[in-house]
């Protein structure tokens, strides 16, 4: 019996060390999030006036949900646009970032240099640099020249148009061949990814693949069959990562649209609308992804 | 002598192998080397494509203006100038940004990982009561972007209070806008940049330490500081080494939380933004030139500021490159 309590006296002790430790998030988090956090979420129901004396609100309920739905003009179409490219594009990183982190897990000459390259982006085009990169007038007037000049002579286009007018499920190239246009984008947006699947990669044993070799498994099944489920966790951190990575990304349509209804119009209700639609359905996408994948994966332990 | 026999030998023997084997070894051997050529063509693109944006900024940043039009050339400049950089450090004020990028950085991604050490190790070896909801909203702070708290945060640091206490003593609410203790104290609650991802990085790492050294810790007498200051710190190295260095690239180019909350100190970040405008206003009001500056020219100064601020990032990883990466892949990032 005393020594029960004993017990209970430790982990007590642990509970209240552990808490000590967590404590500046807890308070960080009460101080700088729950209040803008609920304060965003009744501004959304409210008619905000910013005058020079300070701000007041209005509640009136659901309006402004109702006008991003309904009324504003773009708000629907960008919404549909951003979260379908945002799909894609997903499918896309997963595809590549995989696709390079089985190459980069070969052993061949200069591959700590390939590696760096790719991890490049993860430092170079982030924040600002990211902005200053897409508008790059120059060059994209430059491409513009380039492609009258040459008629076409890009060889996507070429293919494109070959394909296109062979008429085989043309809608279906369109989307292989936006994903090969902006291919660039992708790479960028992989490197952390990649880095992951190459952890994953590098923790399945060596054995494993022996094993099957033997027993005369080709290299194409032993990827369906030992790689595919070894790292089939990392899919769904990747998964999470990349969508998350994606939702935060300034030159998001929807984040642009947000932010201007908020700095140009003063509109801080309604971008707060906005901005909440737009925060749940990424939440809902998230979970969706978690709920399936989660069925799927497979743990080794 | 003997080198060209066993070359000759080994030849002769893989036609034999070959031969025995019905023409497999050899068909084998040709797919090898097709696969490593395409492969190593793959790569070169791969490679070539992610740095071509980097060495197109380099080519341009040394050009003079007239070069910038000429058709002839492309990438190596005609008239070498180092004036573009002249420029540019002009206009982003560069020493003085550069310092205080560099100050406010590193005391930024210090502060901020030695908090979310504290937290994620917190999370990791203690069992309490409500830790997973002190968890969900870990996650929850990596979703939510911080864009849709801006206009409440803004309002936070204007009218500033802690329980109404400051408003009782000075009779008013204090205006933190323009100053940078708000990031600071945001900082030291663990709701800066990308935190709420360090602190599920070092948890998931201290998750991994087995549970019998921190046992025995204990057992010989230390305290649950100690055992986190003596054990476990000098094992977690890669993971703060890797924190750290994300977080202080992070911080160096956010472009968000410097607009928001350092607006008021130089910082390269914010400067390199509204160089395109400085050089308008250079060239209109200082040159007397009324039309402005060229698209082009334009250009060629925000590559320029581009690189200047993007060099020292490229000296870090080219040192520190291990350092990124290693703890990542060391990890073991899992669900």
């Amino acid at each position: 019996m005393k020594k029960q309590s004993k017990l209970a006296g430790l982990q007590k002790r642990k509970a209240i060390s552990g808490y000590l430790f967590i404590m500046p998030f807890i308070v960080g988090f009460l101080a700088f999030m729950v209040k803008p956090f609920f304060r965003s979420l009744y501004m959304s129901f409210c008619e905000v006036l910013v005058s020079g004396k300070g701000i007041s609100m209005n509640f009136n309920g659901l309006t402004n949900y109702i006008r991003a739905f309904t009324v504003d003009i773009e708000f629907n179409r960008l919404l549909v646009e951003e979260l379908s490219f945002m799909l894609i594009n997903t499918m896309a990183i997963m595809v590549f970032s995989f696709f390079v982190a089985l190459i980069l897990n070969q052993k061949f000459k200069g591959r700590a240099f390939v590696r760096a390259v790719f991890f490049l982006p993860v430092i170079l085009s982030s924040g600002v640099i990211l902005g200053i990169e897409y508008d790059n007038a120059l060059l994209s007037s430059i491409e513009a020249t380039i492609e009258e000049n040459a008629n076409g002579a890009s060889i996507t286009e070429a293919i494109e148009n070959i394909l296109v007018t062979s008429g085989i499920g043309a809608s279906a190239f369109e989307v292989v061949f936006e994903i090969v246009d902006g291919i660039y984008d992708v790479a960028i947006a992989s490197g952390i990814q990649i880095i992951i699947f190459l952890s994953g990669l590098q923790t399945i044993p060596e054995n494993m693949y022996e094993a099957a070799q033997i027993e005369g498994c080709t290299s194409w099944e032993s990827l369906w069959k030992i790689t595919f489920p070894m790292i089939s966790s990392l899919f769904l951190v990747n998964l999470i990562y990349t969508v998350v990575d994606f939702c935060m990304r300034t030159d998001n349509e929807v984040m642009e649209k947000i932010s201007d209804a908020m700095i140009v119009n003063l509109d801080y209700g309604f971008s707060s609308a906005m901005a909440w639609v737009y925060f749940l359905i990424v939440i809902a996408v998230l979970g969706l992804i978690s709920l399936i994948l989660s069925k799927v994966v497979y743990y080794y332990e | 002598m003997s080198k060209t026999m066993t070359l000759r030998q080994k030849n002769k023997m893989f036609w034999e192998r070959n031969r025995k084997s019905g023409g497999h070894l050899l068909r084998k051997t040709l797919g090898n080397y097709g696969y490593k050529l395409i492969r190593m063509l793959m790569l070169f693109g791969m490679c070539f494509m992610i740095l071509q944006p980097i060495l197109n900024k380099i080519s341009i940043s040394f050009m003079a203006e007239e070069d910038l039009y000429n058709p002839m050339v492309i990438s190596i400049p005609e008239n070498f100038s180092t004036e573009n950089y002249q420029l540019a450090a002009q206009f982003m004020s560069y020493s003085e940004s550069f310092v205080n990028t560099l100050l406010v950085s590193l005391s930024i991604a210090v502060l901020q990982i030695i908090v979310c050490t504290l937290v994620g190790y917190g999370f990791a070896r203690f069992k309490f009561p409500l830790k997973n909801f002190w968890f969900a909203c870990v996650i929850l702070m990596i979703v939510i972007p911080p864009q849709t708290l801006s206009n409440s945060l803004y309002l936070h640091f204007r009218y500033f209070d802690v329980f109404g206490v400051i408003k009782l003593i000075t009779g008013d609410t204090l205006n933190l806008r323009g100053s940078t203790l708000p990031y600071y104290l945001m900082s030291a609650g663990c709701m800066g940049l990308k935190n709420g991802l360090y602190i599920y990085m070092i948890r998931q790492f201290f998750r991994n330490i087995p549970k019998e050294l921190e046992e025995a810790a204990y057992v010989d007498g230390c305290g649950t500081l100690k055992t986190f200051i003596r054990i476990m710190l000098p094992d977690a190295k890669p993971i703060l080494t890797s924190c750290f260095l994300f977080s202080f690239v992070w911080q160096w180019t956010d472009g968000f939380y410097s607009r928001t909350f350092l607006g008021g100190v130089k910082l390269l970040s914010t400067q390199v933004e509204i160089i395109a405008e400085r050089l308008d206003n250079y060239i209109i009001y200082t040159l007397h030139e009324a039309s402005g500056a060229s698209m082009g020219y334009t250009n060629a100064i925000v590559a320029t500021g581009t690189l200047m601020v993007i060099v020292p990032l490229l000296v870090i990883y080219l040192f520190a490159q291990k350092g990124f990466v290693e703890s990542l892949s060391s990890s073991g990032i899992k669900m």
